[in-house]
């Protein structure tokens, strides 16, 4: 932990020196250490002479606050450390039981799921599928009205999962999702890139757009503006870009529609950079690929099950009626005859 | 009682966060009213009137919103305790970007909306960068890679913020900014003598007055010109 008292000593050069990662905050603040051009005899400066700099008028007029922006400067700094110190690694999620809307207890003893666990959630509408996400996602101490508690590696978790803006437990990929920046492909995924401070970055671009374009039915360009996408490119990319990039452990899908994209590859690309999937869903063949079912009911889970053998077993019967149905749909887009 | 202030720009998501939170809190007891603030028109009291919420709106017509919310604050504090209330909420929408209605020590809350843009956070200065707590709407209709972006930028100008997603329409994320508004200990009686967080734009010009001709002649008083020589300031440097 670096304190703001102790920034406030260092020269501007200093820290740009030694937190590489300032100078965007600096320039998301109205200073430019870049720009100082004509006078960079003024980045040698320490805080307060750098800011006499600037005369009060001018501070007034940028509306610059040196002290409260010293403090936030610290408080980032130590957040980018804490970021790029990648020692935190998720393996487990561990739900235990609280109560449905009528007060009664949920019917299971203790839910864990690990990395590459895929999870499926079904029951109706309004049965309390947020509320759990919610849970989730605010990693409940017995503290919200279902009275759950959720711990991180069989422990309980450290509050700054539920505080920071870097740092999300749950990432969220809903049915209603667009994009909706005008970018390109490629310049949307450098973008997300560039925010998550990845080091390889046109590597990792690269191979997004790559496994984006394997899920999706239709392949599309790096060069495509990320508003021209199908709907199922979108979710492809928005598939790939999340298991790449998102810091999130686990990933909540809300429903892969069946059209445009392979569902099954998606959910092997999200298992295989150790994510944890929460997939709400009513699809059978979407809830066969899960190893277990959560129903939520009444504002509750009600019960846990296993997708045994038997269940899976109809599965493959599902999976040729879905390949029929979807060699059916690229007969139709391709302007085929569907007899042929 | 509590007093919070929650502000952002227009349409971003204020009511429909404020009245969802107002569920939460109200499921656990607590009597809770609102101020609403706005320019020329709002329509939001008759939602909050639905929702039995006790309901005073304040519009500043030619006065800027964010000098009439200083002028009138102490009145609303002071309404709010003859209502009996355990939580005030002030609602304003931040007009200029500029303003920010917040006060030392009263919690402040910048609602903004993922369908603003990415650039947007740089854009809004003390009334996003001294916010306690930072409400992100609309995320259910924006990729997660938006939504992490967002998220980012609005760190990287408030880096101590809490940084909520709330979801207006299903009210996800609410209880959740319920716990962190309400503090049983704290109990305001008046605001006299405290402070604004950051001081309001210095104004009063010739404008202010209600001068409507244009040309340099009519301009006294603080008036501050545009620079067209240099294409990168816009008159900042």
């Amino acid at each position: 932990m670096i304190s703001a008292e102790r920034l406030r000593n260092r020269s501007i050069l200093e820290i740009l020196e030694d937190y590489p990662f300032t100078e965007s905050f600096f320039r998301n603040n109205g200073i430019e250490p870049g720009e100082a051009g004509s006078r960079p005899e003024i980045l040698s400066l320490d805080w307060q002479g750098f800011f006499d700099t600037i005369d009060d008028e001018e501070r007034e007029h940028r509306a610059l606050d040196p002290e409260h922006l010293l403090v936030q400067l610290a408080e980032f700094v130590n957040q980018m450390l804490e970021f790029l110190d990648e020692g935190q690694q998720i393996h487990s999620l561990t739900i235990l039981p609280g109560t449905d809307k009528s007060g009664s207890p949920e019917g299971f003893r203790e839910l864990v799921v690990r990395t590459g666990d895929v999870i499926s959630i079904v029951g109706p509408t309004g049965s309390g599928k947020s509320r759990l996400l919610g849970d989730i996602e605010w990693v409940a101490r017995k503290d919200t009205p279902t009275g759950r508690e959720i711990l991180i590696n069989d422990d309980s978790p450290d509050p700054s999962w539920r505080f920071s803006g870097a740092k999300k437990l749950v990432a969220q990929l809903s049915q209603n999702m667009n994009f909706v920046m005008d970018l390109t492909v490629r310049e949307f995924v450098e973008l997300h890139a560039e925010s998550r401070m990845v080091e390889n970055r046109a590597e990792t671009v690269d191979r997004i757009i790559a496994e984006a374009n394997s899920l999706a039915g239709e392949p599309f360009e790096a060069g495509t503006a990320i508003t021209s996408l199908s709907g199922g490119q979108s979710r492809a990319l928005m598939i790939a870009d999340t298991a790449f990039l998102s810091h999130s452990p686990v990933i909540l899908i809300d429903e892969i529609e069946n059209a445009g994209i392979d569902r099954k590859r998606a959910l092997e690309l999200l298992i295989r950079q150790e994510k944890i999937v929460l997939m709400a869903t009513h699809d059978p063949v979407l809830a066969l690929m899960g190893d277990r079912r959560i129903v939520i009911r009444n504002g509750g889970i009600a019960r846990v099950i296993e997708t045994s053998e038997e269940e899976r077993s109809i599965l493959s019967e599902l999976e040729e009626l879905d390949r029929t149905l979807l060699s059916y749909r690229t007969k139709l887009r391709q302007g085929e005859s569907l007899l042929a | 009682m509590n007093l919070v202030t929650i502000s952002g720009p227009p349409s971003s998501g204020k009511t429909s966060v404020i009245l969802k939170t107002i569920d939460s809190l109200k499921q656990r007891g607590l009597k809770v009213g609102v101020v609403k603030f706005d320019c020329l028109y709002t329509d939001d009291d008759v939602l909050y009137e639905k929702a039995e919420v006790p309901v005073r709106k304040g519009l500043s017509g030619a006065l800027c919103p964010d000098h009439y919310f200083v002028s009138n604050v102490e009145e609303v504090t002071q309404w709010g305790l003859t209502e009996g209330l355990d939580v005030l909420i002030s609602e304003s929408a931040g007009l200029c970007n500029r303003c920010s209605p917040y006060i030392k020590d009263i919690k402040a809350v910048c609602v903004i909306d993922n369908l603003s843009g990415i650039n947007t956070p740089r854009k809004i200065g003390p009334m996003l960068k001294s916010a306690d707590i930072v409400v992100i709407t609309k995320g259910d209709i924006v990729s997660q890679a938006e939504r992490e972006v967002f998220a980012s930028r609005v760190n990287l100008v408030n880096p101590s913020a809490v940084i909520i997603n709330i979801n207006g329409l299903t009210g996800q994320g609410s209880y959740e900014l319920s716990t962190l508004i309400y503090d049983e200990s704290e109990n305001i009686e008046t605001l006299v003598g405290r402070k604004l967080r950051f001081s309001m734009p210095s104004a009063l010009c010739s404008y202010c007055l209600g001068e409507t001709r244009i040309g340099e002649s009519y301009q006294m008083g603080n008036v501050r010109k545009i620079n067209l020589e240099n294409k990168d300031t816009g008159g900042a440097l």
